[in-house]
């Protein structure tokens, strides 16, 4: 009987300290610019409700985007982006699950501001690609702020730039991402 | 036994994190996905889709529709004959849109507005179908034929009031069943109803990403309507080309406004002539759509 209340106590305090362990938001802004060199017009979007969930226990995130979040300065832009690029109605999300690789460097249990390598798969217009990205992680005040940058090339994901806009719509595309993770209980 | 599915029950955190599905700690999405891109723009062919223009966006619009191509290649197919449409849609919210327009038959002057009631969406809100409410109000300003008999302003007007059901099945296909009144205050025989009841069809199948076919059908049930007319029947094909959309498309009315091509086309497809030849109503037109963003949207940092 000892034991089981010994086990029973351990589980508790471990769910307990798991749960208190993840930090995660539902509304991170993901901007992302796909405008060619000589282009006339700006092409960029921005969603305000990207979700990421970290685990500090490991470092593990992971992180979703529906495309029809995206918004442009013209909504045809978000148009064509829906229905000829992403096609978001076969794939409706871009998703991407990961890790912080130099945990040893990053302390997400102490206030600072840290240089973090993150390595995972982006899954986007249904193709999934190992990624690896650094990113800024700032612990304080209780969150952990996420900042992010890279490039994305289109064709990696199959995503077509026909010929008659390739003049306007970069094949790279640079994301940026600025995410503050709450706790989650 | 008992305390074995305690034992359980306090595992289950456990094991909930341990895997590797972090996002399914936030829980069900609580989004609404709306249906977009029912159709490439605002019209079928002639009369309006569910579509509507996009809050803060203003479309430019030139339609013509041809001389019949049965007038071979003297007349170039009909292109030597051509009845005009220039308009402007506005999109005052992600709901209400207005329009003018003015054609060259008959002088018209036209003026629209379009509320979509319900809109066709999944996940948190599970809407199976798009429902807008079309009124248009048409000003014929031609000259009145018979100067002698006494003429009012009234007499110039048309009125047309549209349910617009539709539904996107799927990526490619698109319906939509339009039920339609015209109302117009002078008609050309005592006879004619002034109220035209006609139930409309319409639908979009999408060839590419960029290509699109369009069918539109306007039936009118008989015994409204008792100078010559015969239903409206269009085909075509939407062509998108970044900020235009093209429409090309074969009718049988020179009209584009719907007082005109539901109660006054008077051509069939095909049809036997006086002489007994076989004829064709078929005309060639087309639709250009230019849009302009003038207001953008807000939460753009």
């Amino acid at each position: 009987m000892k034991k089981l209340m010994l086990v029973l106590f351990a589980s508790v305090t471990m769910a307990a300290n798991l749960s208190a362990q993840n930090f995660f938001t539902r509304d991170g802004k993901i901007k992302f610019d796909a405008t060619a060199a000589n282009s006339p017009e700006k092409i960029e979007a921005l969603s305000k409700t990207a979700t990421c969930v970290l685990k500090t226990t490991d470092g593990a995130m992971q992180w979703a985007v529906l495309f029809k979040s995206f918004t442009f300065e013209k909504t045809l832009m978000g148009e064509h982006f829906n229905e000829n690029y992403v096609e978001s109605s076969k794939y409706p999300k871009a998703t991407f699950t990961g890790k912080i690789t130099n945990l040893q460097e990053v302390n997400l249990t102490k206030d600072g501001t840290y240089n973090a390598v993150v390595t995972g798969k982006m899954s986007v217009h249904g193709v999934t690609k190992d990624v690896t990205t650094n990113g800024a992680i700032t612990v304080g005040g209780g969150m952990i702020k996420i900042n992010a940058g890279f490039t994305l090339n289109l064709a990696d994901y199959n995503i077509d730039i026909p010929s008659l806009v390739s003049d306007k719509v970069a094949h790279d595309v640079k994301i940026l991402i600025d995410a503050p993770l709450k706790p989650m209980n | 036994m008992k305390k074995i599915y305690l034992l359980l029950a306090f595992l289950i955190p456990v094991s909930l994190v341990a895997q590797d599905d972090l996002l399914s700690l936030l829980g069900e999405d609580k989004t609404i996905d709306y249906a977009t891109a029912s159709f490439k723009t605002n019209r079928v062919v002639n009369g309006h889709s569910i579509e509507n223009t996009a809050a803060g966006v203003l479309d430019f619009k030139i339609s013509h529709r041809f001389t019949p191509l049965r007038q071979g290649i003297y007349d170039l197919f009909g292109l030597d004959g051509a009845s005009i449409r220039f308009g402007l849609d506005y999109g005052i919210n992600d709901r209400l849109m207005i329009g003018v327009g003015r054609s060259t038959r008959e002088k018209m002057f036209d003026g629209f507005a379009k509320f979509k009631i319900l809109r066709q969406s999944t996940g948190a809100r599970n809407m199976p179908i798009t429902l807008s409410y079309l009124t248009d109000v048409q000003i014929k300003s031609v000259k009145f034929a018979d100067q002698t008999r006494e003429n009012h302003f009234s007499d110039r007007l048309f009125y047309t009031h549209q349910l617009l059901i539709g539904r996107k099945f799927g990526e490619r296909l698109s319906l939509q069943l339009m039920p339609t009144l015209v109302h117009r205050n002078l008609t050309t025989t005592p006879d004619d109803k002034n109220d035209v009841f006609a139930a409309g069809i319409a639908g979009r199948f999408k060839l590419t990403k960029r290509v699109a076919f369009n069918i539109e059908y306007y039936y009118v049930p008989e015994g409204q309507i008792v100078t010559d007319y015969t239903n409206c029947l269009s085909v075509g094909f939407d062509i998108e080309t970044g900020g235009h959309v093209f429409q090309l498309h074969f009718t049988n009315s020179a009209d584009m406004n719907y007082k005109g091509f539901i109660t006054e086309t008077t051509e069939p497809w095909f049809y036997e002539g006086a002489d007994g030849n076989m004829l064709s109503g078929i005309r060639f037109g087309f639709n250009i759509s230019r849009v302009f963003t003038l207001k953008k949207p807000k939460g753009l940092e």
